[in-house]
């Protein structure tokens, strides 16, 4: 006998006594107003993170100004938010992990974020790229629009696809493994600036 | 976790299809010979490891070790822990019987190219492993990861974490291993939207914890182009037999119940003698392995309920723990001697002249001498009162 068929085995003979499922109330909150851009501005601070308000046509000045260097971009970002100082990720094959890994940031868009908790979602669209082009820079821009935003988690799982990959992002890298003090930045990128385009 | 069995088929399907492979494992000698023989099939001497509670219940890093595969753990406490070669004292934060001069000088003594110059400050600390780690990251093939939830509906892994090694390890490698317990699965999609809710929360306190890294199968040109999900039973059927304690089942790990244990307060993790400290180790431990492996553990609890007030998914841990005590075997001489103490504890005369008897022997010898079960080894016995009730309230 297989071990898939063991252990399913066991499994059903565990349940023999028949155990209804439990219940799954939805009763929490799940309908919300209309999301507060206040408060994903409050609670992105609260975690570290840098956050402008700013008009469309900024996007490629400012992020330049807070890079310093070359940037990463997707190939998708839309052009005029493209810095003149770039390096562009063309997917598969993409650019070399040194060569993302060197540059002074990377720059994306955004799937969703959530305003409650100042998390921010990456589906790997083509505005935001690989998964490895956010990961090794010590510098990530991103730039989000007032639609893309929520107010709550649940809102934000029920826009979300996931047979993509999804990274929830909520503030720069952390750790408070050493007498519980909390130290931002370890492995992610330290910095994270959020480009909030006004509606 | 009725609907387990075709939760989990359901799982496999959605993952086969998604271009992933999906392996069982009956106990953790097959888990380790699988996760063992799949390194081996990259030909990659070195994996990277993100911390998982249920990698380390099965004991992977000595299985691979023993195979000549080096595993480098990456959660900045467990590599304190590996660096030190140490154990784990706690579920969330590990390392949280080390201070920051102990760490500094394993970092100084253990880490490859580690700056001597190095101070214990936090930050700096942190800073160090960032820079060791990063080239490990860069140059290895494999990885090893747990999973926080495995979506039955979807296929979808969700890996939920604070420092980016995760993230590394989950996006890096160009084989990505993952090993679960059967526990582990939600039904739904949506079912995320509680538990991403709840977990946070209850295990840090944070509002939402820095990253989560959700994957489903492989996703071509990005991340691992080859994935592996060995579904870990090693127990865990045999917890769901169990009616009282099968709802030990629905934990995910937060660690609140140790935060708030007073007995966990006083002994800290190592006391355990378990992989699942706390709480809900006392109740998962002896249920996974036998009570007679860790037939002390039910009994560590003052059965406070503080644990059950804190558990975000209602595991009742003190009615576990009275119902594993009845399981938990007892000495010959203990059983005779509870029998005797309830048969003249139930007549009242008995009673009387037991109690008369005792306050004799308490002017006959030193405290405790002569007890046969080696109770007052570690700890005095009372001291007998001089009255006892019974004569007070006769003399009022």
């Amino acid at each position: 006998m297989s071990s898939r068929e063991l252990i399913l085995g066991r499994v059903r003979a565990a349940l023999r006594d028949g155990p209804a499922p439990g219940p799954a109330p939805r009763d929490y909150r799940r309908s919300f107003p209309s999301a507060d851009l206040d408060v994903l501005v409050d609670r992105l601070v609260d975690y570290k993170a840098t956050v402008r308000r700013i008009t469309e046509d900024a996007v490629a000045a400012v992020a330049a100004e807070i890079a310093g260097g070359t940037i990463v971009v997707p190939e998708g970002l839309p052009s005029d938010w493209r810095p003149s100082d770039v390096l562009v990720d063309e997917g598969d094959p993409g650019l070399a992990p040194d060569r993302i890994a060197g540059a002074a940031a990377v720059l994306t868009a955004a799937a969703v974020a959530v305003a409650e908790t100042g998390t921010i979602v990456l589906d790997a669209s083509p505005d935001q790229g690989r998964r490895i082009i956010t990961l090794l820079p010590d510098v990530h821009i991103v730039v989000l629009r007032p639609g893309q935003v929520v107010a709550s988690v649940p809102e934000a799982v029920a826009r979300l696809d996931p047979a993509r990959p999804l990274t929830w992002i909520s503030g720069p890298s952390a750790t408070s493994d050493i007498e519980l003090n909390r130290v931002e930045g370890v492995h992610g990128p330290r910095n994270l600036h959020i480009l909030l385009l006004e509606s | 976790m009725s609907r387990l069995p075709e939760l989990l088929e359901q799982l496999e399907a959605r993952v086969t299809e998604r271009g992933g492979v999906v392996h069982w494992a009956a106990d953790a000698n097959e888990a380790n010979a699988i996760v063992t023989d799949l390194v081996k099939q990259t030909g990659s001497e070195r994996v990277i490891k993100v911390k998982s509670m249920a990698t380390q219940e099965i004991a992977l890093n000595e299985a691979l070790e023993a195979a000549g595969i080096q595993p480098i753990e990456t959660d900045l406490a467990e590599l304190i822990v590996q660096l030190g070669e140490d154990k784990p004292s706690h579920i969330l934060v590990p390392a949280i019987h080390r201070n920051r001069s102990e760490i500094r000088e394993i970092f100084l003594k253990a880490m490859p190219g580690v700056d001597p110059a190095l101070t214990d400050d936090p930050p700096v600390l942190a800073a160090a492993a960032r820079k060791y780690l990063r080239e490990t990251f860069l140059s290895t093939k494999v990885a090893i990861s747990g999973a926080n939830f495995g979506i039955a509906e979807t296929g979808t892994l969700a890996v939920v974490e604070s420092e980016g090694n995760g993230r590394m390890c989950l996006t890096l490698p160009e084989t990505l291993i993952t090993v679960m317990g059967i526990e582990k699965i939600v039904p739904a999609w949506q079912d995320l939207e509680v538990f991403l809710q709840l977990l946070p929360r209850a295990s840090t306190g944070e509002r939402m914890n820095p990253y989560t890294t959700m994957w489903t199968g492989v996703t071509p040109g990005d991340g691992p182009q080859n994935f592996h999900l060995v579904l870990l039973d090693n127990g865990r059927s045999a917890v769901l037999a169990d009616e009282t304690g099968r709802q030990a089942l629905h934990c995910i790990r937060c660690s609140a119940c140790l935060n708030v244990c007073p007995v966990y307060e006083r002994t800290g993790g190592h006391a355990y003698g378990s992989v699942y400290p706390g709480p809900i180790g006392a109740v998962l431990s002896p249920q996974l392995t036998g009570v007679e492996d860790n037939a002390s553990l039910p009994f560590a609890s003052s059965l406070c309920g503080a644990c059950f007030d804190a558990c975000p998914v209602k595991i009742d841990i003190p009615a576990i723990l009275v119902h594993l005590r009845n399981q938990a075997p007892h000495s010959r001489a203990e059983r005779a001697a509870m029998r005797a103490a309830a048969y003249t504890m139930a007549r009242p005369r008995l009673y009387a002249r037991a109690q008369r008897a005792a306050k004799l022997a308490r002017i006959a010898g030193r405290r405790g001498r002569g007890l046969p079960l080696g109770w007052t080894d570690a700890r005095d016995l009372p001291e007998i009162p001089q009255q006892t009730f019974r004569d007070w309230w006769a003399s009022r």
